[in-house]
């Protein structure tokens, strides 16, 4: 893809970002996107520890009809706990501000992002935020739900406006992250990198920010009026006062409908790198792939309403978003396909990274095709607040997102730290995640369809056997994840030195010492090709290629 | 959003990551219009929530609005404005250089902003004595029609943040008064004062749209 002269590289390995400057102040107070990201990445994965152990709490409880593990009130907490930290602490975050923060500006070959200052006050909005929502775990904790739904969000005793609060400020630090990118997409392309040579994970970031900048502000003024509401009673969402909680889930949809692309278009963007370096072949429907990319956005903020089909909205707007809401599913599948034919008659490598996106491409599909069912108003109205919705919210979110998170963090790995992990024990991970997640969730679709509400403590003796089987699943992810956890911290402990670019990929990030040096390049890089142009093999393929 | 300081008056060197000095202008100037798209949005929610209430409660608005005195609103209208214009002459003479005359304008618009204030004071005292306040507050006893308070929620919602704005603005302006008085600023760099313009012209034209839709209801 570039020009840079590969034979320079060694000469760079002594001084890198990690240990450019020494210190832990160096790192607090950098200003450099590498860095930002690695803070991003622990930070995040911290919480998803929080989350995880919320989750595993609840599966806990579940495990059979009538535990007493937590009483209801404490099992409300659970379950808010756990959505809220996943959605506004997690997912959201993950992909966009760690792993994209610190591949976006090499991508480009820039030496950092528009606005370093900026960026680097992300992450302290986000530490802030996220810090004043995690300390309610000390006072009376949270139960409305992570959607915070009026009136109960106004009149419940919890601890709910220092979450409110939290939410509202880690706002501020996700529409940094996108305006940053961009800008800086926008105005820090190397010379010959034109937006049709534009890696396909570009074009997924610079669609998830155009979402972040446009949708979160709707976020932030919706939990504003709703922390007015519950410390002067200002009543536009109350129906006591006069006001109209269905205007509330209006808002909050407006936001969060959207928010479910800005956790999963990151994600595709994750699965299109990985899919061609791992093939050898160049993307099949690079234009198709951005293009969708983008009708997916579109798309996104006009579908919101079918989060309201049961809540009193008419008739008519049900049809409507209905409608809209099934279109989702034409960009979807273009990408899918996409996919698929990179794939076709490729010389595909069975790596960790590789097997997530075959994990992603099983499950995101069936996490797609039950959006189709939620979308269908007769069928939705039958399942709506079942455990249907929980498996398909969770096959999208953490089969999309998280999987290819997973991938990413495989492929990126050497790139971050110039260690190489050891591939038995990614392997046996990923099967253990992808097998686990199987069986924790697709119980869940067949207990939705026979009418377990979601979010009770407790359940009809019926639905036992099904939840023991999920409960089981939870131990399965949580083993894959911790087995994940433990084979990349040995890593980097004393892996061994995994090279510049050891899957042999041509996009600008892997033409550079790894770990990168401080400014990214050794030499400014010129780019005279696209992204994926594996035919005829130009570059010398690395050692694990 | 500069992340390089000046070494010397009128000196200015571009930012390590950016090819050129305008390439870091363009830079700020593109994130600056951004940031004012999610600021549109922002407020965005708080006008939908108004229109909802105007449907809800036509009577109840048109007679909580006789509350408000139009004259003041009016009369902060062109306080405003004027501070635009001063706003727009002064993002010009930094591009051309003019010192003084920038700090002048600077001055100017800073001047308008603090009456500005100073009239929303008065109204907001008047609301006081009134006792009609947002929400659990307000003790007026006289507005008979049911709902009434919701009105003045969204009027100090509204009129509040946009305050809000006003305030920030002020330190904003009065930081780049400062730093345009020391020279820091010249006809290759003047990046902030643009910036900041860009700013100011968008509270200005929230005021445009907040002044009509609260005041002048018929």
């Amino acid at each position: 893809m570039s020009n840079t002269a590969a034979a320079g590289h060694t000469l760079a390995h002594g001084d890198n970002y990690i240990n450019h400057t020494p210190g832990i102040k160096s790192w607090l107070g950098t200003l450099d996107h590498k860095r930002i990201g690695m803070m991003y990445l622990y930070t995040i994965l911290c919480f998803f520890l929080l989350g995880g152990i919320f989750a595993l709490m609840i599966r806990w409880q579940l495990f059979s009809p009538d535990s007493h593990f937590v009483d209801h009130d404490k099992y409300n907490r659970l379950f808010t706990y756990h959505g809220a930290i996943m959605v506004f602490m997690v997912i959201i975050p993950l992909i966009p501000a760690a792993i994209g923060n610190f591949v976006l500006p090499m991508m480009l070959g820039a030496k950092d992002v528009a606005f370093p200052r900026w960026n680097l006050a992300s992450y302290y909005v986000y530490l802030t935020g996220a810090l004043f929502a995690a300390s309610t775990l000390f006072l009376k904790g949270v139960d409305t739900g992570w959607t915070f739904y009026t009136p109960l969000s106004i009149r419940t005793q919890s601890s709910a406006t220092w979450v409110l609060i939290g939410a509202f400020i880690m706002g501020f630090s996700s529409i940094l992250t996108g305006l940053n990118f961009i800008v800086t997409i926008h105005k820090l392309r190397a010379p010959g990198l034109t937006w049709d040579r534009l890696p396909l994970f570009v074009w997924a970031l610079y669609a998830t920010s155009i979402i972040q900048v446009l949708a979160t502000p709707v976020l932030a003024i919706t939990l504003f009026l709703l922390i007015l509401e519950r410390t002067i009673g200002i009543g536009i969402f109350d129906p006591k006062l006069g006001g109209d909680p269905v205007l509330f889930q209006h808002f909050f949809w407006f936001y969060s409908h959207p928010a479910v692309y800005i956790m999963v278009l990151p994600g595709m963007g994750v699965i299109s790198e990985i899919i061609p370096v791992f093939s050898r072949k160049p993307m099949f429907g690079y234009k198709a792939i951005a293009g969708a990319t983008f009708g997916i956005a579109l798309v996104s903020f006009v579908v919101w309403g079918h989060h309201l089909f049961v809540s009193g909205q008419s008739e008519f707007a049900n049809f409507v978003f209905s409608l809209i809401t099934m279109f989702v599913a034409v960009p979807t599948g273009v990408k899918v396909f996409s996919w698929l034919g990179t794939m076709y008659k490729g010389s595909i490598r069975f790596n960790v990274p590789m097997l997530y996106v075959f994990s992603f491409l099983f499950v995101f599909t069936i996490g797609g095709l039950t959006g189709v069912f939620l979308a269908t108003v007769s069928v939705d109205v039958h399942l709506t607040d079942t455990y249907f919705v929980i498996a398909h919210f969770h096959y999208v979110m953490v089969g999309g997102t998280i999987f290819a998170f997973l991938g990413g963090l495989n492929y990126w790995f050497p790139k971050f730290s110039g260690k190489m992990y050891n591939e038995t024990a990614g392997k046996i991970a990923c099967l253990l995640v992808s097998l686990g997640f199987n069986v924790t969730f697709f119980p869940q679709f067949i207990l939705g369809t026979l009418g377990m509400p979601r979010r009770y403590a407790n359940y009809l003796p019926q639905f036992t056997t099904l939840n023991m089987v999920s409960t089981v699943g939870s131990w399965m992810i949580a083993a894959g994840l911790l087995l994940t956890a433990f084979y990349l911290w040995r890593a980097l402990k004393n892996g061994k030195p995994a090279g510049d670019n050891p899957w042999g990929a041509l996009t600008l990030e892997w033409q550079t010492p790894s770990p990168p040096p401080m400014e990214n390049f050794l030499y400014d890089p010129v780019v005279t090709d696209g992204p994926y142009e594996y035919r005829g093999e130009k570059i010398k393929l690395g050692m694990y290629a | 959003m500069s992340s390089s300081v000046s070494t010397q008056p009128g000196e200015h060197h571009h930012a390590h990551h950016f090819s050129s000095a305008i390439a870091e202008f363009e830079a700020c100037k593109q994130g600056m219009w951004i940031f004012l798209v999610t600021e549109v949005l922002f407020f965005s929610g708080m006008f939908l929530a108004y229109a909802v209430l105007r449907v809800f409660y036509p009577d109840m608005v048109h007679e909580a609005h006789h509350m408000l005195d139009w004259r003041l609103g009016a009369l902060n209208t062109v306080v405003l404005l004027t501070s635009s214009l001063t706003m727009a002459l002064a993002v010009s003479s930094a591009q051309r250089g003019n010192k003084e005359r920038t700090v002048k304008m600077l001055a100017i618009t800073l001047l308008c902003a603090f009456m500005f204030l100073i009239v929303k004071y008065i109204e907001y005292k008047a609301k006081w004595e009134h006792g009609t306040l947002p929400g659990h507050l307000f003790i007026n006893e006289h507005l008979k029609l049911e709902k009434t308070p919701l009105f003045f929620s969204v009027y100090f919602v509204m009129t509040g943040i946009h305050g809000l704005h006003v305030i920030i603005g002020i330190g904003i302006i009065f930081h780049i008064m400062r730093r345009a008085a020391r020279g820091d600023f010249s006809k290759d760099y003047f990046t902030p004062v643009e910036i900041t313009g860009l700013y100011w012209h968008f509270v200005d034209l929230v005021w445009i749209y907040l002044f009509p839709l609260l005041y002048l209801i018929s």
